[in-house]
């Protein structure tokens, strides 16, 4: 509130000094007191005058009056109302000029402070009216801050209690850390605890079996013996030999011998899976060479000496392949240069797969913006609409027959009924002709529209084809030229990384690996044992051999006066091609019967030993 | 395929010999051996007790059977009837018996595994071996039959022994880093041993023949851990199952684990094959039906018939809930096998009773499963092919390969149940062991029918 008064004060200070003006200035004039009595009962002297005197002057006083005017006007600073006197004791005549002047210049005074009045009170009014959009936009604001500050005192509150929440989550997760630690704790002592006790059962026990074999053994117990008819010899056919320290160190040695069979063993394999993949690596760099060297041709023309380390380098490694078989050799420093140029080359070719991946899907892109494209979804569209249209005719034609045919079944006996609806017949069929025959012209137009559109169609495609063909041999030079620029930068990126040691690019090459070598590998003609575990896992077994034992028993059964015929065993065979189908051999009765009363006329001689058992 | 008649059989022994010439199997006390292809009786032993434990020597030329109940070993000869050998423990007692791969040497391990007794069946020595450790797998011999591995507890310390056979010589004896030792395992080469922890903690080692520690591997700690190991046959992998439900495979050059199979239960991918074993009532043809029935139509053929149907995916396969609170819970990957030829690798997890899993080990990844009525008993590889039989219990054995899948009911009178399968070396045939009986199933090749034609034709 304290705000408000003190914007307001001015205002209210400005207008009460206007009243107080205005006030005063009325005492000055009886004829406008009047009017302004109301607002300004408070002035003594003109309310005694109105209440003693229905009018300011009468005919008895008009010299006060008049005077009083004198008196009042001069003390306002207006010219007196009287004329100078020449004399003291004179007495002052009226001057009605003066007179007239001060009534004028009263009256516009009055005139002024009236328009002043309005004026301030139309302001009056439109501050009043600001401050009360003031007090609203306060009021409201106030609202505002109001529901802002209990929204935050929520938020707060929930955060508080979030807080608690976590503080109370955190504790429980102490909590169970803690119990955590406390089972394990408990657990380790229990289970040390518990070897204790088993330790000391365990001495225990083992003093009773010392005793136990001690009284065993004393016993000079004469039941442990064994009874043999005659020692039979060895199988070896040798003879028993003493223990001597020869014959441990014999031990010894056939135990290091054993191992290092073992090793040996180990080792070849290892080596021939060396072998193998070696001979992989260089198949695949060989061909790699060969995929590359020949896309170096052109550029080198062009940038020769910015290409000439790569290039020179693939030379470089081509004639080393040529000249011998240093590979066999598997020095470090060998393996180490094959190692480096395959990474490298696998390096080129990877970046130019990519590029080539990235320009196909930048022109597959591009292909289907392209206008030839929309129009022949136009043209497709054209030709669709055209079937519709030729389907349609078809219909209607189709159910005209039908109504015609409908009409000749339904056609009576009655004579002249047939006769009328003969001529109407007539009629009609020569409309339906001509319909037809229309019809079939349409069919034609339109099938040879559909022709030309196909045609059309055809023709678009063909010529995109070319067109894009055109574009890909144009980008694929595009791409070479630049690609020398690329190796260089390849290179670049080579050093630094080699530089580095970063891994990334092992990585590549790792997962590539299992790719290559495939398609690699069948042409060298020798996927035979590329890895030790297939090459000692033998390859599965055929599924013929199961196959075979299964066509045996049908065989057999069906020889056996079974019921089985080949039709029954023949979906077993088919079945068997495709595992995945359902195939379920699951026991025909009948041709175990069979086995069964086969087999036991088989060993009927068995049986008759049988009988001899108890 | 064929089968045989129905023979009597107790205690699930039947074992066919090493050369796969013959086929020994106990009855009661007594020892049948038969020529494995025409089954007619070869020998017949008969023993002082109940046999409870047979075993062909590896030259085929002796079995022992094991009578723990008294304490006692008998041997038999083939070659001579009349020659036999008593091994008699005593009161030391006897709680397993096996021979030494010479084929002249048996090992008795004496109750409370206070020793283990070599008998040599050359000279008259007898040889102890103290302080042999009592768990799952403690002796184990190299496939060419070199060295002995021996699990041992001395001091509450687990150690290995490697003893050479040819003369029971100490090789290398060292401790290895366990709690408590649960098994050992050559692998096929004879060249590296393995050695798990027992099932408290996840831990397996893997030892040169030198004794040289190669490298441990621990999948995880504080549960269950390991449940089952086995070699692949090129010694290449180890795949290790575990508590979890999951196979680890182990590579020999860096013995880090190449990959991980889980035994999910909903399957998911359409690539995997899904073999359902659907229960299919006979189908009641009524022009088929002829008078008087056919004999074995009136026999046991009341047992509905299943076959295999390949489910769509996504299947969901039936899965037990373990009990949490009971000792050896039913989790984790029980049994698993290689295929001979290493491609393949069938396993079975203990909380999926009814599924075998068969793992492609060249792709690494599920390749098929197999969705029986029941529990799966046992399965196991042809020895020459990768061919899988496997029994549920039921009156069927059934087969994988590759090629598909087949159900195949054991004909005969009464309920056969099939309860463990064996197959004979040459994958030609297959002895399907029931309680009480046992019978073989012929997978011929076109020799063995050739043969039982002429048989049959001789006896007719």
């Amino acid at each position: 509130m304290g705000d408000w008064m003190t914007v307001t004060d001015p205002g209210l200070s400005s207008e009460s000094k206007y009243i107080s003006q205005y006030t005063s200035e009325t005492k000055m004039s009886p004829s406008s007191l009047y009017s302004q009595q109301v607002l300004c009962s408070s002035i003594p002297l003109s309310k005694n005058v109105h209440s003693f005197f229905s009018a300011f002057c009468t005919e008895e006083n008009i010299e006060q009056s008049i005077s009083y005017l004198d008196q009042e006007l001069t003390t306002f600073g207006f010219p007196s109302l009287y004329e100078e006197s020449k004399g003291k004791e004179t007495k002052r005549g009226l001057n009605i000029v003066a007179v007239l002047n001060c009534m004028n210049e009263l009256l516009v005074l009055q005139r002024k402070n009236l328009l002043a009045q309005e004026n301030v009170e139309t302001q009056n009014l439109k501050l009043g009216s600001d401050m009360d959009h003031l007090q609203n936009c306060y009021a409201k604001l106030k609202e505002q801050l109001e529901t802002s500050r209990r929204e935050m005192i929520g938020l707060q509150e929930r955060d508080r209690q979030l807080q608690c929440k976590n503080r109370n989550l955190h504790q429980l997760l102490k909590n169970e850390k803690d119990e955590v630690q406390k089972l394990q704790n408990i657990i380790a002592s229990r289970a040390t605890q518990y070897n204790h006790d088993m330790k000391r059962k365990e001495r225990e026990y083992n003093k009773l079996k010392e005793r136990l074999h001690q009284l065993v053994m004393n016993k000079k117990d004469k039941k442990i013996a064994m009874e043999v008819l005659n020692y039979v010899g060895r199988a070896d056919g040798k003879r028993g030999s003493w223990r001597t320290g020869k014959t441990e160190a014999r031990n010894e040695d056939e135990m290091y011998k054993i191992l290092l069979n073992d090793y040996e063993y180990r080792q070849k394999q290892i080596l021939m899976e060396n072998a193998e993949l070696k001979k992989v690596l260089q198949q695949m760099k060989k061909e790699m060479i060969s995929l590359l060297s020949p896309q170096k041709q052109k550029p080198r023309e062009r940038a020769d000496d910015s290409t000439g380390t790569v290039i020179s380098d693939i030379e470089e490694d081509a004639g080393e392949l040529s000249r011998e078989s240093t590979w066999d050799l598997s020095c470090e420093t060998v393996r180490e240069q094959l190692t480096n140029s395959i990474r490298k080359q696998w390096r080129i070719l990877k970046s130019h797969v990519e590029k080539l991946d990235n320009q196909v899907s930048k022109v597959h892109l591009e292909g289907f913006n392209d206008e030839d494209v929309i129009s022949r979804q136009d043209h497709e569209q054209e030709t669709e609409k055209l079937e519709l249209e030729i389907q349609q005719c078809k219909e209607m034609i189709k159910t005209q027959q039908q109504l015609l045919q409908q009409q000749l079944a339904t056609a009576c006996d009655d004579d002249t009924a047939s006769l009328l609806r003969d001529c109407y017949l007539l009629e009609e069929k020569e409309r339906l002709k001509e319909e037809w025959s229309l019809f079939k012209e349409q069919k034609k137009n339109f099938e040879k529209e559909r022709r030309s559109f196909t045609e059309a169609a055809i023709r678009l495609g063909l010529e995109r084809k070319a067109f894009e063909e055109e574009r890909a041999s144009w980008l694929k030079q595009q791409f070479l030229n630049m690609t020398t620029f690329d190796h260089q930068n390849s290179e670049n990126v080579k050093l630094f990384s080699a530089f580095s040691g970063s891994s990334d690019w092992d990585n590549p090459t790792v997962h590539s690996r299992p790719r290559q070598k495939k398609p690699h590998g069948a042409p060298s003609g020798s996927p035979v044992c590329t890895s030790k575990l297939t090459k000692s896992l033998p390859a599965s077994p055929s599924t013929s051999d199961f196959c075979q034992t299964r066509s045996c028993v049908s065989e057999y059964s069906s020889i056996s006066v079974l019921n089985t015929t080949p039709e029954e065993s023949k979906p077993n065979q088919v079945g068997r091609e495709c595992t995945n189908q359902k195939w379920s051999v699951a026991s025909r009765p009948d041709s175990q019967e069979g086995c069964c009363s086969g087999c036991s006329s088989t060993h009927a001689d068995a049986h008759i030993e049988k009988d001899d058992l108890p | 395929m064929n089968f045989s008649e129905v023979f009597k059989l107790s205690s699930l022994l039947c074992k066919f010999s090493p050369d796969g010439k013959y086929l020994a199997s106990c009855v009661q006390y007594r020892l049948v051996v038969r020529d494995a292809s025409t089954l007619q009786i070869c020998q017949l032993y008969a023993c002082l007790d109940q046999i409870q434990h047979i075993e062909w020597s590896a030259d085929s030329l002796f079995i022992l059977c094991a009578l723990y109940k008294r304490g006692l070993v008998q041997v038999w000869s083939l070659e001579q009837p009349e020659w036999h050998c008593k091994i008699d423990e005593g009161s030391a007692g006897l709680v397993a018996s096996c021979w030494s791969p010479d084929g002249r040497h048996i090992l008795n391990t004496t109750e409370f595994h206070l020793r283990i007794t070599v008998w040599s069946l050359c000279t008259k020595s007898v040889s102890y071996i103290k302080y042999p450790k009592a768990c799952q797998q403690g002796i184990t011999f190299t496939r060419d039959g070199r060295y002995l591995a021996l699990a041992e507890r001395r001091d509450c310390k687990d150690y290995v022994s490697i003893l050479v056979c040819s003369d029971w010589q100490l090789l290398r004896h060292f401790d290895t880093d366990t709690q408590d030792l649960a098994g050992i395992e050559w692998a096929p080469n004879g060249c590296v041993l393995a050695a798990w922890d027992s099932c408290l903690e996840y831990k397996i080692l893997l030892y040169s023949l030198d004794g040289r520690l190669l490298s441990t591997f621990c999948a995880y700690e504080w549960s269950l851990g390991i449940k089952s190991v086995a070699w692949s046959p090129s010694s290449q992998f180890l795949a290790v199952g575990s508590y979890d439900g999951k196979v680890r495979i182990l590579n020999h050059v860096t013995w880090k684990m190449i990959t991980e199979f889980g035994h999910p239960a909903t399957i998911n991918n359409p690539k995997i094959v899904v073999y359902k074993e659907a229960e299919k009532s006979p189908p009641l043809v009524l022009g088929r039906l002829a008078f008087p029935p056919p004999r074995a139509a009136a026999g046991p053929l009341s047992s509905t018939e299943s076959e295999y149907e390949v489910a769509s995916v996504p299947v969901s396969l039936q899965t037990l809930k373990p009990a949490a609170d009971r000792a050896n819970p039913r989790i984790g990957i029980g049994a698993l096998a290689f295929s001979p030829d290493n491609c393949f690798l069938a396993t079975r997890s203990d909380s999926v009773p009814t599924a075998v899993w068969i793992w492609d080990i060249q792709k690494l990844r599920l390749l098929a499963v197999l969705e029986q009525l029941s529990a799966v008993r046992c399965f196991q590889w042809d020895p020459r092919q990768a061919r899988l039989a496997i029994c549920t219990g039921g009156g069927k054995v059934y087969l994988w390969s590759p090629a598909g899948c087949v159900s195949v009911q054991v004909p005969g009178e009464g309920d056969f149940q099939v309860l463990s399968v064996c197959w004979h070396l040459s994958g030609d045939s297959l002895a399907l062991l029931s309680k009480d009986h046992f019978c073989l199933c012929f997978l011929e090749t076109e020799q063995g029918v050739g043969t039982a034609f002429g048989q049959r034709g001789d006896h007719m």
